[in-house]
């Protein structure tokens, strides 16, 4: 069963503004958190098991605490970037519930003290952008932002980034470097950007949707809240579920709901077409086998248990008309393409996993490409300054562990052992 | 002064400049000016930004340099993205990519000889559930088959 908490309202087309937000009891919740303590506000975060919703899985109450008690300036980034591929719950968000970010974003501002939020949004969602744009105007002339806020005495400025298209800007300290107007390169963490962040400010870095989530744990209450979802994977969960289905969408279920029946949710196969595969957590994610999506359950403990991730809740449903060593071509191109380069086993690694299995695929692959493919992508894991590096090599391994014989068949006969079309299109 | 950014430009430099907590973060949002006005950004334009914001040029060449949107040469005036990522690969991008060079008889990244097209495959865009599907210009077109591509570009070439 669907569980709508930030999905009720998508239909609604008056819920993009401010009048039919409010008149769904929008900005309610925000005048209940301004009679809370922010400390209260940051404690019912953590009571409620919110785990960030990008893509690492976080806590987000526990994040909050980390930022230093004194009175140092404090930034709240909105990460609106959404480059993970098969991700595009975010983008949907902003444009059928724009003011439910806003509202997020001061109540999780009040909480941790901010005096200043951006929503840093990729450069490519121009219509986000101007759907967002006009909610802020709104907030701001209804008193929601700017001075004294509802007369709570708490002020709050609140602004939009836009990105220019690098992927890596989704990273945290890639997007503080890209929003200080520098490359967007990651850097080394610690210190992390809760102590040192935004122009060395502390920072805090959370999703769209963990943001929103807010809203609703504050609204319902921790208790409420943890009635969703699993033990440990708490509350409902947004997946962007493409490829090949019937109704590709964005759908809201509980924490643990099966991945079978998501499949069902959005359509089912094709008629005649059997499940291959599926990427649970966007391309990151190592893929899982058909056999293995049978119990496989969406959450964070069971999927990694089962060697992948929840990550982004991109979910890539994978028929048995593609070969896998096509797909892995397109994956790979992806992570070389967007690796910024700062860190010699990422760049050259993600180089040469491009190199490797576009030669595969194009036939002119050789047996031990298939080896050294594993052996690369072992030695990228772990020793770079952000997590782009595993986000490359974690794929590289589980399609070729899972799928070996389409790898060497492709070696052996030079052509895929799936599809008739020979080396497919743009190899 | 300058001849690439214009006088409204210049005006709208200098209130990014102090909209943000540091003069840098002005850097992109200029661009997009630039690249608004021209269609790309070229190094001179750059050396003349460097002027107006009082930022050496090599810093904000960097940055033009950094990100994909930014483009280093001239567009057609259709700039068509299409996506090629796996949601899209799996829905036929990558084979319509190949349909509209073909039918504007362009390389991928080129102009037209007629300057109206220019075709590029990108990264998802965060629109795969209604792959495949292409960007042109500021504007998203989703659920295309290789016909209703083209006689989307049509119309908008006339
Ligand atoms: C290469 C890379 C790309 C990322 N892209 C995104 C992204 O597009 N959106 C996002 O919210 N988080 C992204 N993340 C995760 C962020 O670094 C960060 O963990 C997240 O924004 C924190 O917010 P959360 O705790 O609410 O999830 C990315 C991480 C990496 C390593
Ligand atoms: S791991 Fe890759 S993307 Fe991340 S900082 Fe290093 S080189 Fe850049
Ligand atoms: S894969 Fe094409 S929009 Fe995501």
């Amino acid at each position: 069963m669907e569980v709508k908490l930030l999905t009720e309202h998508y239909d609604d087309k008056s819920f993009q503004g401010i009048e039919g937000y409010k008149a769904k009891g929008g900005y309610e919740v925000l005048k209940k958190a301004f009679k809370m303590k922010p400390q209260e506000i940051i404690d019912e975060v953590k009571a409620s098991g919110l785990r960030g919703r990008g893509g690492a899985g976080f806590p987000t109450g526990m994040k909050w605490g980390f930022l230093p008690k004194n009175d140092e300036t404090r930034y709240l980034l909105c990460n609106a970037d959404e480059g993970e591929p098969g991700t595009f719950k975010d983008r949907k968000m902003m444009e059928r519930a724009p003011h439910q970010l806003i509202e997020g974003m001061i109540i999780s501002s009040f909480a941790i003290n901010s005096p200043k939020s951006y929503i840093y949004i990729r450069g490519e969602y121009n219509e986000s952008t101007a759907i967002l744009r006009k909610a802020i105007d709104e907030a701001y002339a209804a008193g929601m932002l700017g001075k004294n806020i509802m007369g709570s005495g708490f002020d709050h400025d609140l602004d939009l980034y836009v990105g220019a298209g690098a992927y890596i800007c989704g990273e945290e300290t890639g997007m503080i470097s890209s929003l200080e107007g520098k490359k967007g390169q990651p850097k080394l963490k610690p210190p992390f950007p809760a102590v040192q962040g935004y122009l060395s400010k502390p920072t805090i870095v959370n999703n769209v949707e963990t943001l929103a989530a807010v809203k609703y744990i504050i609204r319902d209450g921790a208790e409420a809240y943890k009635k969703h979802g699993t033990e440990k994977s708490c509350g409902t969960k947004l997946f962007s579920v493409s490829g090949n289905v019937q109704k590709p969408c964005t759908v809201e279920v509980p924490l643990g709901y099966s991945l079978m029946d998501l499949i069902e949710l959005c359509g089912g196969l094709k008629p005649g077409r059997k499940l291959k595969a599926v990427i649970p957590g966007g391309s990151s994610a190592p893929v899982l086998t058909a056999e293995e999506c049978v119990d496989a359950k969406m959450d964070y403990e069971d999927l990694a248990a089962k060697g992948s991730m929840l990550g982004s809740g991109a979910v890539i449903i994978i028929d048995d008309s593609n070969c896998m060593v096509d797909l892995l071509n397109v994956i790979m191109h992806f992570y070389h393409h967007e690796s910024c380069g700062q860190c010699t086993p990422c760049r050259e690694g993600t180089g040469w996993l491009e190199k490797m299995v576009k030669r595969i695929v194009t036939g002119e692959g050789r047996l031990d490409d298939i080896d050294l493919v594993l052996k690369v992508a072992n030695q990228m894991k772990g020793r770079t300054i952000c997590a782009l590096s595993d986000a490359a090599a974690l794929p590289a391994i589980s399609f070729v562990e899972k799928f070996k014989k389409e790898f060497e068949y492709f070696v052996r006969e030079g052509k895929s052992m799936v599809t008739s079309k020979g080396a497919p299109a743009h190899a | 002064m300058s001849e690439l950014i214009k006088a409204d430009d210049v005006e709208f430099i200098k209130k990014e400049m102090v909209r943000y907590e540091d003069k840098y973060s002005a850097i992109i949002p200029s661009l997009y000016k630039i690249q608004a006005r021209h269609g790309w950004v070229s190094e001179d334009s750059v050396e003349e930004l460097s002027k107006v914001m009082e930022i050496p040029s090599a810093d904000i060449l960097e940055v033009r340099n950094f990100y994909t949107m930014f483009n280093q040469k001239p567009v057609g005036k259709l700039h068509i993205q299409v996506c090629t990522n796996v949601s899209c690969a799996m829905n036929g991008g990558r084979e319509l990519t190949d349909h509209i060079c073909k039918k504007y008889n362009v390389k991928k990244g080129e102009v037209s000889s007629d300057g109206t097209v220019t075709v590029n495959q990108v990264e998802c865009l965060g629109s795969c559930d209604t792959a495949p599907m292409m960007q042109i210009n500021d504007k998203y077109w989703e659920n295309l088959t290789n016909e209703s591509a083209v006689e989307i570009i049509e119309k908008l070439r006339s």
